[in-house]
């Protein structure tokens, strides 16, 4: 195992200029909220917090958050190495196919659920000649869980799947040849080096399990979220209280997963990773095939089958449908800038942290994260405040009549999605060896060249992977582009929740349906660039 | 199969590049950097509560009709009126429309509303309206139970709103406990009748365990499905469903005298102080006054008009003969005690 000291050096200074100023305002949401949760008087706070109610609240979030991770891994971490490492029929169709759902807006894929195996669902339809008159009921926790689960694990699926395409193969094969069987090897060697991916990507699940709105109020079940949401009726003082224990479970759950990684070891890979052997399934294959198909079915094809049931529905009842290609072009032009945005500004971070580490370089990477877990909608208001603060002093003298804008959309995107590509960026490289740019230093080459021939393209699995996710969780944004989109600037995910909240669902439909269908096509070109 | 995937990708990649370089034709984008001179009271600016397919085609209507240009940014009620108390007088809000007069209320509280003119006020009656005069009822929202005719009758049904927590409803009477209009109802049950009630209430349809919905139209779809015998909703939901399911078994039933559950809630509107086009805004007031957008609304969200003359739809109990409880609808502002109570009551 190779340890890469701190070093003071002039790039590491640099480093510090660029991401401290960054950190700072990616914080900005965050401190605004704990500014405004502190003019709620202390002794309301201090019943409210400690009121029975809410923290029974606060727990069940916190089992959502427990249950939704554990079942997240067990789905994308088999999934991840039956795409990435075996000899599986249709590894890339099941690659693209497990990782859309994340693009469903969690209300619609609760919606369909409900659709599927409500009490008078499509299966009670199916089942009612056998006698069955109604299905136990779907709402609460259980519908929470499998909601939650079937859009979040693709986390987990995308991350540990670059994980294991940037793993030296190499480790494995000692490993083999030393006389370990398959699963030995794959639980002592693979998992040990793949723990910062599979961190990676729980860590996103367990703060966005946390911030899901949409799925736990079809659902029913009252977790803190819904607290937030029902207080945004009467005050922002208060809901950014609330707010203020979400931040607080993300430190807990940062500083938890912090601790399971350093358990797991780094191993760098000791020479540019080449493509290692993939594992003959043999007579599992149809298990494998079959394990897929479970998790396709239900994250993918039943919200396929229950919006393209209310488009045909909508459209025999002399519904309209709407233009769905301006709405597109928004939604692609404001989510690909988040994307490309991101993927850049995550550099920066995690070159700091992976290769200068120390308590400030890991603080600022981490920071990133606290506001991951507020709801958009109270992210959205912070940058309103400011909007509207720096609308007032602009006005004049530039004749703007709105705060509004792309720029200001793409930058609340950025503070809420950044990490997503981080996660992803620094388990790339993690296991990127130093001695390969060290080598290419003393070559003569300087530290830009060697940064973008060398470290880049290795890192680039995780990198793509990072960016993919902004751009997917970009696409189907809801409660901040409502408030920070410029009037007229209709994007897919507005258009559905403007069609679906008054029941217009053949309108909901078209535009859910190209929302799917396009994110689909876009990962054969993101995913494809890395095979 | 990489030719293919190639130019896949390579169309894809155009096509992005294209969504981010081509500037997009229909939008609003290019208003911002009017001159400010120009900008100075020549547009109209809304914050619309009210969802764009139910209200998109009147205030286009407003705009060929008038000339007068409107930006409108759609969202849902309670977080716009947040919007707007957080950019207080920095806001390019010129009206806000609601779905509920409880955010108008909060405003209001908030000293963000003008005063509106008297002719438009006048229009309506005062119960549908501030008595401050700074918010005016645009369509009246009837609390009913919306019931399944396969199973009751109008006779089965409770004679006061308290008596839907009866033993006999267990987890036959479905609600919708986060919706603002069951927020509103709840805190004209805690104005009218006191806490006591209003806790008594809700914590009477948890111990029947009543069974609980995300919105109206999932509540009224769970009546018309059978899943539920009837539903605490507002009145339009069920004209929406009949529009697709002609037979649907559901009708609405409204309390007899002048019972809490009663409550008539409106959509209204007002101008916001800082505004700087005050006369396009009354006009825009006035224009959903008109009869021309109350017979819109009447017959395209099957909402009570408000403007007095105008009839509503014939399948409606018609408005005179509703006996309203009476009160203040700008005291359903009051949410801090409603929302302790279901704070402390959806917890559980």
């Amino acid at each position: 195992m190779i340890h890469t000291l701190p070093r003071q050096t002039s790039t590491s200074r640099l480093l510090l200029a660029i991401t401290i100023p960054l950190a700072a305002a990616l914080l900005f949401p965050t401190i605004y909220l704990a500014l405004r949760a502190a003019q709620v008087p202390l002794d309301e706070a201090a019943s409210y917090l400690t009121r029975a109610g809410t923290l029974r609240v606060i727990g069940r979030s916190l089992l959502l958050v427990a249950t939704v991770s554990l079942a997240s891994a067990a789905i994308g971490i088999p999934a991840a190495w039956l795409t990435a490492r075996t000899d599986l029929r249709g590894r890339r169709m099941w690659t693209i196919a497990l990782t859309v759902p994340l693009v469903i807006p969690s209300y619609v894929a609760a919606l369909a659920l409900v659709g599927a195996f409500g009490q008078r669902g499509f299966v009670q339809g199916w089942l009612e000649p056998l006698g069955v008159e109604r299905l136990p009921s779907i709402y609460g926790f259980w519908g929470a869980w499998l909601s939650i689960t079937l859009l979040a694990y693709p986390y987990v699926f995308l991350s540990v799947r670059a994980g294991l395409k940037g793993l030296d193969p190499s480790l494995e094969e000692a490993s083999r040849t030393l006389g370990r069987s398959a699963w030995e090897t794959f639980r002592r060697v693979t998992l040990r080096q793949l723990t910062p991916s599979i961190m990676a990507g729980v860590l996103l699940v367990a703060l966005y399990t946390l911030s899901d709105f949409g799925a736990v109020a079809i659902m029913q079940y009252n977790v803190f979220t819904r607290a937030i949401y029902l207080r945004l009726s009467l005050d922002l003082e208060t809901a950014a209280l609330l707010s203020m224990v979400l931040v607080a479970l993300s430190i807990a759950i940062l500083a938890f997963v912090n601790r399971t990684e350093q358990r797991g070891s780094t191993y760098y890979a000791q020479r540019s990773a080449r493509a290692p052997q993939r594992i003959a399934l043999g007579r599992w294959h149809a298990a494998a095939q079959a394990f897929l198909a479970l998790i396709t079915l239900l994250s993918l094809i039943a919200p396929l089958g229950v919006l393209s049931y209310w488009l045909i529905n909508g459209l025999q009842q002399g519904e309209t449908l709407r233009d769905v290609i301006v709405p597109l072009q928004r939604s692609i032009r404001a989510a690909a800038l988040a994307a490309v945005a991101c993927g850049a500004l995550t550099l920066p971070f995690v070159v700091l942290q992976v290769r200068y580490p120390s308590r400030v370089s890991h603080g600022l990477a981490r920071a990133a994260y606290l506001g991951y877990a507020l709801p958009g909608v109270v992210i959205g208001l912070a940058f309103v405040f400011v909007g509207a603060r720096v609308l007032g002093t602009l006005r004049d003298w530039f004749g703007l009549t709105d705060y509004r804008s792309l720029g200001l959309l793409v930058a609340a995107y950025v503070v809420r999605f950044i990490p997503q590509a981080i996660g992803p960026a620094r388990a790339a490289l993690l296991q990127v060896n130093p001695h390969l740019e060290e080598s290419a230093l003393t070559l003569g080459r300087n530290r830009p060249r060697v940064f973008a021939t060398i470290t880049l393209p290795l890192m680039r699995p995780g990198l793509v992977a990072g960016v993919a996710l902004v751009f997917l969780t970009a696409m189907k944004e809801l409660p901040v582009t409502l408030l920070l989109a410029p009037s007229g600037y209709v994007t897919l995910a507005t258009r559905i929740w403007s069609a679906s909240s008054e029941s217009f669902y053949a309108r909901a439909a078209a535009p859910a349906l190209v929302l799917v269908l396009i994110s689909a096509l876009s990962l054969v070109y993101i995913l494809d660039t890395d095979d | 199969m990489h030719r293919l995937r190639f130019i896949i990708a390579t169309s894809l990649l155009f096509v992005a590049l294209a969504s981010i370089v081509i500037p997009i034709p229909p939008s609003n984008n290019g208003k911002h950097l009017l001159d400010a001179a120009e900008a100075q009271g020549t547009t109209l600016t809304i914050y619309s509560g009210r969802n764009e397919n139910l209200v998109g085609p009147i205030i286009e209507q407003f705009e060929q009709d008038t000339g007068i240009e409107v930006e409108v940014h759609y969202g849902d009620t309670a977080s716009l009126a947040l919007t707007l108390i957080e950019e207080g007088e920095n806001t390019p809000a010129d009206v806000f429309f609601a779905q509920d007069a409880g955010a108008l209320g909060l405003l209001s509280n908030n000293g963000l509303l003008d005063t509106l003119p008297k002719y438009i006020v006048d229009s309506v009656e005062p119960r549908f309206r501030s008595t401050e005069g700074e918010w005016v009822g645009v369509t009246g929202r009837a609390r009913v139970i919306a019931y399944n005719t396969d199973v009751l009758t109008e006779e089965d049904l409770p004679d006061t709103l308290l008596e839907v927590t009866d033993p006999q409803w267990r987890e036959r009477l479905g609600f919708v406990p986060t919706n603002a209009s069951f927020l509103a109802h709840l805190t004209a049950v805690r104005v009218s009748e006191g806490d006591d009630v209003a806790r008594e209430l809700v914590e009477g349809l948890l111990a029947n365990d009543a069974p609980q919905y995300e919105n109206n139209v999932q509540a009224v779809a769970a009546v018309a499905a059978g899943e539920i015998d009837a539903a605490l909703v507002n009145h339009y939901y069920l004209f929406r469903l009949l529009a697709e399911t002609p037979d649907a078994p559901v009708a609405n039933y409204y309390f007899p005298g002048d019972d809490i559950g009663n409550l008539i809630n409106v959509a209204g509107a007002g101008i916001l102080r800082s505004s700087d086009a005050k006369p396009l805004a009354q006009q825009f007031i006035a224009y959903l006054l008109s009869r021309t957008a109350q017979t819109y609304f009447a017959e395209n969200t099957y909402e009570y008009p408000l403007l007095i003359g105008v009839e509503a739809d014939p399948r409606l109990k018609p408005l005179e003969e509703i006996e309203t409880p009476d009160i203040d609808l700008s005291d359903l502002d009051d949410l801090q005690g409603t929302l302790e109570l279901l704070d402390e009551l959806l917890t559980q």
